[in-house]
């Protein structure tokens, strides 16, 4: 049989003093990748370009009271059929921001076509989105064919069907 | 050098104050003894402890120490206190009047009562999270056992009358039960002129320590019982069995004497603080004070940015430790039904910040507060579309938005 020896320790004194030691956690680190946070802290691209001009497309996707409102811009070089500068503005989370952010980076110096064949799951990838946060990337999607389709439209091409399959 | 994120979020809980965990120490070493043990100085110690508590909690709130009931924090006092006059009252009525803002502990026993046959009405709130008096009086029938409304709000701080809804319950013949978590310890609660007749708090929303609480329960005028909501021993006066958390217990009494001796100062220095972070932070355009500014706890601030959403806003003042209104972790985002009771649009009430300040809240902490909100919601609103559509003089009202 064992027997225990229990001391309490007897301290004539104790601490009054608040020794709080913060466990070291990153806020951001909990809940987003280091591509979010730095898409977030350092958006590129964040800017207004002249609508009323025909080279350029306006998508506005999202609505306020979602939470998540995307407007992106391109400016299309028509002999080229290029484009040459993007731009957007975001009112949502860290992801969303981040999604539209990476979309106008990668928009750029992609011709027409190639930035329509943009895919979702390649921003997903790219962030490393957690699966609450897909509905982001499929903002930023249509918000580029949504600026394609406005470009589109206004030098008399057909708008292109929206699939809203991720809907 | 100030150590971040900073805590700004005492509603939620705040740190233990040093004196009260000194004063816990000897009930979590040597004085082991269990309150109930009434054969040796072990018990003895222990319950004598348990006493002092009660008469220091009973002189903060101004009852009898006999009407304390320990239990495991202000969820448990409300539960036992809605269910247990419930029960205890069902030949009298099944009729429960509360109000649309209140905490969840007591929102979610009220829909259990429901389920359980009881009827409930739920008051609604002004704008200024305030109920109105006639609505109450209305309400009331014969049929009524109880009136359930909490003194201060956890989100906005909003103070509801207290008095005025005690004299209507009590002129239809219903008792008054308030949730004073938020209160107690911060502003005068005072059960006999207020008129409570049951009140839940708990002590670490007064740096006391988690998981002990209290429900105070009248014993005279009237003589107020509830039915026990767990069987076993039969402590506190049958009320609510368990072996009681010395440690706890003595944390919570002290809490509550500290509470008492320092309330006028840290009134006067909270609310001051309080005040400037406010008025900084209504310098950014398009910022609102969500509840009532004239009746509301010293301590708290509940401001709404508009154009700028939530979780990018809790995002942005990562350095802050404060609550949203927005439940931004889940899928679903759901904003605070607390802010939309009052009327909050849904993107108004995702985009609130509640500050929380504490005793051991400093103005340098302040400073640094009013700055890193300040620059995050300008940032963010440069990057909003709906900022320069507003600032464009564009009605966001009357576009019609994408389904998504």
């Amino acid at each position: 049989m064992l027997f225990f020896t229990v001391s309490i320790q007897r301290s004539t004194r104790h601490s009054t003093t608040f020794k709080t030691q913060y466990p070291k956690f990153n806020t951001f680190k909990m809940a987003y990748s280091d591509k979010v946070i730095d898409h977030y802290s350092n958006p590129r691209n964040v800017g207004t370009l002249d609508k009323s001009k025909k080279n350029v497309g306006t998508g506005l996707v999202g609505a306020p009271e979602c939470g998540d409102v995307m407007r992106l811009q391109i400016e299309v070089d028509e002999t080229t059929n290029t484009i040459t500068d993007a731009k957007f503005k975001t009112f949502g989370c860290g992801s969303a921001i981040a999604s539209s952010s990476l979309a106008t980076e990668w928009l750029k110096g992609k011709s027409v076509d190639e930035a329509l064949a943009i895919d979702n799951m390649e921003i997903v990838e790219e962030l490393a989105l957690p699966p609450v946060k897909i509905h982001c990337s499929v903002l930023a999607e249509d918000a580029i064919k949504s600026a394609i389709n406005d470009y589109r439209v206004k030098n008399g091409l057909p708008a292109l069907e929206m699939a809203k399959v991720h809907h | 050098m100030l150590k971040l994120p900073i805590y700004l979020d005492n509603n939620a809980t705040t740190p233990l104050d040093p004196r009260v965990l000194e004063a816990m120490m000897p009930y979590l070493t040597e004085v082991f003894g269990n309150a109930a043990s009434r054969n040796h100085p072990f018990g003895w110690a222990a319950e004598e402890a348990v006493d002092y508590a009660r008469e220091q909690i009973a002189s903060l709130i101004h009852c009898d120490p006999k009407e304390i009931i320990f239990t495991s924090g202000a969820t448990e006092s409300d539960n036992l206190a809605i269910k247990g006059i419930f029960e205890m009252y069902a030949q009298k009525g099944n009729h429960i009047i509360t109000t649309t803002t209140e905490h969840k502990a007591v929102l979610d026993t009220c829909k259990h009562i429901e389920k359980l046959g009881g009827r409930v009405t739920y008051l609604p709130v002004d704008s200024e999270g305030l109920i109105s008096l006639e609505e109450l009086e209305a309400a009331m029938t014969p049929e009524t056992i109880l009136v359930t409304i909490m003194y201060g709000n956890n989100e906005t701080g909003t103070i509801q009358s207290i008095r005025e809804i005690a004299e209507i319950a009590h002129k239809h013949g219903a008792l008054f039960m308030t949730d004073g978590t938020q209160a107690v310890g911060k502003i005068p609660v005072d059960v006999q002129a207020d008129g409570i007749d049951l009140m839940a708090f708990t002590a670490h929303k007064i740096y006391g320590p988690k998981g002990v609480g209290a429900l105070y329960v009248r014993r005279k005028n009237p003589r107020v019982k509830v039915t026990a909501q767990m069987d076993g021993g039969g402590h506190e006066r049958g009320m609510r069995s368990g072996t009681l958390n010395v440690p706890g217990i003595v944390g919570l009494g002290k809490a509550c004497e500290i509470a008492q001796q320092d309330m006028e100062a840290d009134t006067k220095r909270l609310s001051t603080m309080r005040d400037r972070l406010e008025k900084e932070l209504l310098t950014l355009e398009e910022s609102y004070v969500n509840g009532s500014r004239e009746q509301r706890l010293p301590h708290v601030t509940n401001i709404s940015f508009k154009y700028v959403e939530g979780e990018g806003l809790m995002m942005g003042v990562k350095d802050l430790a404060v609550s949203s209104g927005s439940a931004c972790t889940s899928a679903s985002l759901e904003p605070s039904y607390v802010l939309k009771a009052l009327g909050l649009s849904d993107d108004l009430a995702h985009s609130s910040l509640r500050f929380g300040l504490s005793r051991f809240t400093t103005d340098e902490q302040i400073d640094y507060a009013i700055g890193h909100v300040k620059e995050a919601v300008t940032k963010l609103r440069e990057m909003s579309p709906l900022w320069e559509m507003f600032k464009d003089g564009v009605d966001l009202d009357k576009i019609e938005w994408a389904e998504h």
